[in-house]
């Protein structure tokens, strides 16, 4: 076969289809350029080094949890225990990411450590227990709460001040460093991911399960390692709330808050919650959107009371865009499936 | 001849699925560098043949021996290692993910010390296999779900090829391709088979099957009839053996006089020139009182989508539809059900389309008759429980108690549920698809029998069955549907099996179907 016999025209050139593959993602940063651009321009005291650096510390919190909440998404499911164990990763930090700069050290590994477990448990009874997510991550979640409120009964502790500071203040060059450590988690994480067998597994499972199986895909292994890696990103958000707060509280509302702002990220983000398309990219671009809009009404000087209602008018009209190409189904059926 | 070594070959295989026997000590074998047909009426058991070997169900009993070694696919990944592909005729492809992650998804190349896709590699992968299925059109970044169906098709069999086999299984797959892509793949199938692959080949395409097969296996009823080299036999003579002499079952007698009287009078259901999308194509079919009329042909050949199209479930459809003289167009099943249109539907799947399976037997029978049974708003608890009992009764439903969830009734019950859900509205015109599959014998001719005498208290009924000896006895006419069209009407004598699977297969129709384009 020569391969060079295709006719020129029925080809797109191959950045179309890329554009198309992460439009979603794409929407996502645009909203957060406009709004931030937009935050800033009222701010005060404009774009200042302290001023980026509360935003980034705020910001990319939710960031990690919403790149946790999104590997499950892709794959069709939900983790409704990110949040918790993004607050059990905080109480647990507050008691061992202090002393030495070893012990510390030692601290941060157990803590990662932890949270990959909960999330292998989550994977665990999913894949054998064969619960559905949803019940699954709403009962460990709040066992995972438990464990939280058990090690911190009273909110307090301390951590490792030279990491805290380092981690939560500005580099050289004004960039905060919360971004590079954003920057570095999307590399480590996301991106071997999203790159490897793995990921495109997962994404096979999110877009059609039953085809993915007959493919020969490895489901059980797939799903087990995508909740084991959202437990382990919920936990490097709890590890870095402890470097912004400078202690632990098992605080529900906490976990809570977090975890159901977290799926709104993942879809402003362009991920839909019927799996098999979008990007953790996307979602920590959901999660800036998400916070500037909190604080674009404070610069504003409108009523914070009515910020929940601006973010949810933003929710609606992200989530509107993805349902656009519904209208043209032309079996009903179809709808509903 | 199949003297050649077996590289693949199945002894005595068994599976039964619930009470149904799927097949019964089945042989089969296949070889190197020859094609090999697979024959049979639907439920023949030609499908469960080939899930074995692709390893996505496991037989009961029987061995699977491959190069001699006895061997055992527990899941479809042992069967990829071990040199199977299968193209299915549901299609394995995954949607939202591009055509090369489609194409390399099973074991995408990689780098990095095997950690991450090398993509460069994987679109020259899919850019070959592409190539080598004859698809070059299709752009490997392009998503699954925005490619057509063919193009779709030509995807699964680049898939498939991509996993260099040894053993090439396809089950129909060229039903969804057009004229020019069914060239190419006999073509690249011929190549194939000069490589030394060995091709299972299934398609109710009796012509595609002369052109290529070497050896050719009738199934019936699951079990292996007879295996011979192709062309040693007529098409009558492979269509006698698909029949076989069938177990005789026991329909309510006809009419006489078919309902002819009433010519005057115009149709209850009159269609004209209805067409969906690239799925249906001018069907034009007329419906009388008292009449029932049988869709015949092989499954999926758009008698889901007719009754879906009458049902108000599809848009866009174009044509016209009158009922009793008048005009109407149905825009959904809402509007079907009301009084002024009457028109019910037995859906295929009763699991998911037909019940709501957690309920009770009581609020499924009762929810199509809603309207009726309540008064402002508010359901009549005495009329609800009088007519459902009145049901049970006319159809003998078998119930514990009728606030048992109705997922707890045998399937035969089940479906009676269904039927009689739709019964309550009194409609006019009924549609049943494939109304008895699964179901025991005995219920069966109590639902031949109800049907009758729904024809006779003066409705029109529209059959479709997979089944030919239920159209034969049921139906005063049949249609066969053939690729969206009605291709052949039979009725009186001319209403035979034979003539009902040879017209399904198209045989002698003029190739019209066959080379129409596909729309852009």
């Amino acid at each position: 076969m020569t391969g060079k016999q295709r006719t020129a025209t029925d080809w797109l050139p191959d950045w179309r289809y890329r554009l198309h593959e992460q439009r979603g993602t794409w929407m996502a940063v645009a909203m957060f350029v406009l709004i931030f651009v937009l935050y800033i321009a009222k701010h005060p005291s404009g774009l200042t080094v302290p001023v980026l650096t509360t935003a980034a510390n705020k910001g990319v919190l939710l960031a990690v949890v919403a790149m946790a909440q999104t590997l499950p998404v892709l794959t069709s499911g939900i983790d409704l225990s990110v949040g918790m164990v993004f607050v059990l990763a905080n109480c647990l930090a507050s008691h061992l990411v202090v002393g030495s700069s070893l012990q510390a050290a030692f601290g941060v590994v157990v803590v990662l450590a932890v949270g990959a477990l909960c999330g292998f448990i989550n994977g665990a009874i999913i894949v054998w227990g064969r619960l559905q997510p949803i019940i699954t991550t709403l009962a460990t979640g709040t066992i995972y709460f438990g464990l939280a409120l058990g090690l911190r009964p009273v909110p307090g502790g301390d951590v490792h001040a030279g990491l805290a500071d380092a981690l939560t203040g500005a580099l050289p060059g004004g960039v905060p460093a919360m971004v590079l450590v954003l920057v570095v988690v999307i590399l480590l994480v996301w991106v071997p991911y999203r790159r490897s067998a793995l990921g495109r597994a997962a994404l096979a499972i999110g877009s059609a399960e039953g085809a993915a199986y007959m493919s020969g895909v490895d489901i059980g292994r797939t799903k087990l390692l995508t909740y084991t890696l959202a437990g382990l990103l919920a936990a490097i958000g709890g590890l870095l709330l402890t470097f912004v707060t400078y202690s632990g509280e098992a605080s529900s509302a906490i976990g809570g808050v977090y975890t159901l702002n977290s799926i709104a990220a993942v879809v402003i983000g362009g991920t839909s919650l019927a799996g098999g398309a979008g990007s953790a990219i996307g979602s920590v671009f959901g999660a800036l959107v998400l916070r500037t809009i909190g604080d674009l009404l404070f610069v504003f000087d409108l009523e914070p009371l009515w910020q929940p209602l601006f973010q949810g008018l933003i929710l609606l009209a992200a989530v509107s865009l993805g349902a656009v190409q519904l209208l043209k189904v032309s079996n009903r059926l179809e709808l509903f499936k | 001849m199949v003297d050649a070594q077996p590289l693949l070959q199945l002894v005595d295989v068994s599976k039964r699925y619930g009470g149904v026997r799927a097949l019964e000590g089945a042989q089969f074998a296949c070889a190197p560098g020859r094609i090999h047909a697979l024959l049979g009426e639907n439920g023949a058991g030609k499908s469960t043949l080939i899930k074995i070997m692709a390893g996505v169900v496991q037989p009961d009993a029987g061995r699977i021996l491959l190069d001699g070694q006895e061997r055992r696919f527990a899941h479809p990944q042992d069967a990829v290692s071990a040199g199977i592909a299968c193209i299915f005729q549901e299609l394995s492809l995954m949607p939202e993910l591009s055509v090369a992650d489609n194409i390399c998804i099973t074991n995408p190349p990689r780098h990095f010390g095997g950690l991450l896709i090398d993509r460069q590699a994987q679109r020259r992968i899919a850019e070959a296999a592409l190539a080598r299925a004859g698809a070059e059109d299709i752009h490997p970044l392009a998503p699954v779900g925005s490619l057509s169906l063919s193009r779709r098709q030509m995807v699964e069999i680049a898939k498939a090829l991509a996993r260099s086999p040894k053993i090439l299984i396809l089950d129909e797959a060229t039903s969804a391709l057009t004229a020019a892509d069914v060239e190419r793949v006999q073509a690249l199938l011929r190549r194939l088979r000069g490589e030394g692959m060995a091709i299972v080949y299934i398609s109710h395409r009796m012509k595609e099957i002369a052109a290529l097969a070497d050896d050719c296996s009738v199934f019936r009823n699951g079990r292996h009839v007879a295996t011979f080299p192709a062309g040693s036999r007529s098409d009558a003579q492979t269509v006698e053996m698909m029949i076989g002499r069938d177990i005789a079952h026991a329909f309510p007698p006809k009419p006489d006089a078919p309902a002819s009287t009433a010519g005057d009078a115009p149709p209850a259901l009159d269609v004209r020139s209805l067409s969906w999308n690239d799925r249906l194509h001018d069907i034009d079919l007329q419906l009388r009182p008292g009449e029932i009329v049988g869709l015949g042909g092989l499954d999926g050949q758009g008698q889901r989508e007719f009754f879906l199209a009458l049902f108000g479930v599809l848009r866009g459809v174009s044509g016209e539809l009158r009922l009793s003289g008048r005009p109407v167009s149905v825009k959904s099943p809402r509007r079907a059900k009301a009084s002024r249109i009457g028109i019910a539907l037995v859906p295929e799947d009763r699991k998911t389309d037909g019940l709501m399976l957690p309920m009770s037997v009581r609020d499924n029978l009762s929810f199509a008759a809603m309207e009726r049974l309540s008064r402002a708003g508010v359901v009549s608890r005495a009329r609800e429980s009088q007519a459902v009992a009145e049901m049970v009764r006319k159809l003998s439903i078998k119930a514990p108690a009728l606030d048992e969830p109705v997922g707890q009734l045998s399937g035969g019950n089940q479906q009676k549920v269904v039927i009689a859900k739709w019964l309550m509205n009194a409609p006019r015109i009924v549609l049943l698809n494939d109304p008895t599959r699964g179901i025991d014998v005995g219920t069966k001719q109590e639902i031949y029998s109800l049907l009758r005498q729904l024809a006779q208290e003066g409705a029109a009924v529209l059959l479709y069955s997979t089944d030919y000896a239920e159209l034969i006895g049921c139906c005063d006419r049949v249609a066969v549907f053939y690729d969206g069209r009605i291709v052949r009407w039979l009725a009186g004598e001319a209403l035979t099996e034979h003539a009902l699977v040879s017209s399904a297969l198209n045989l002698g129709a003029t190739a019209t179907a066959e080379t129409m384009e596909e729309p852009a």
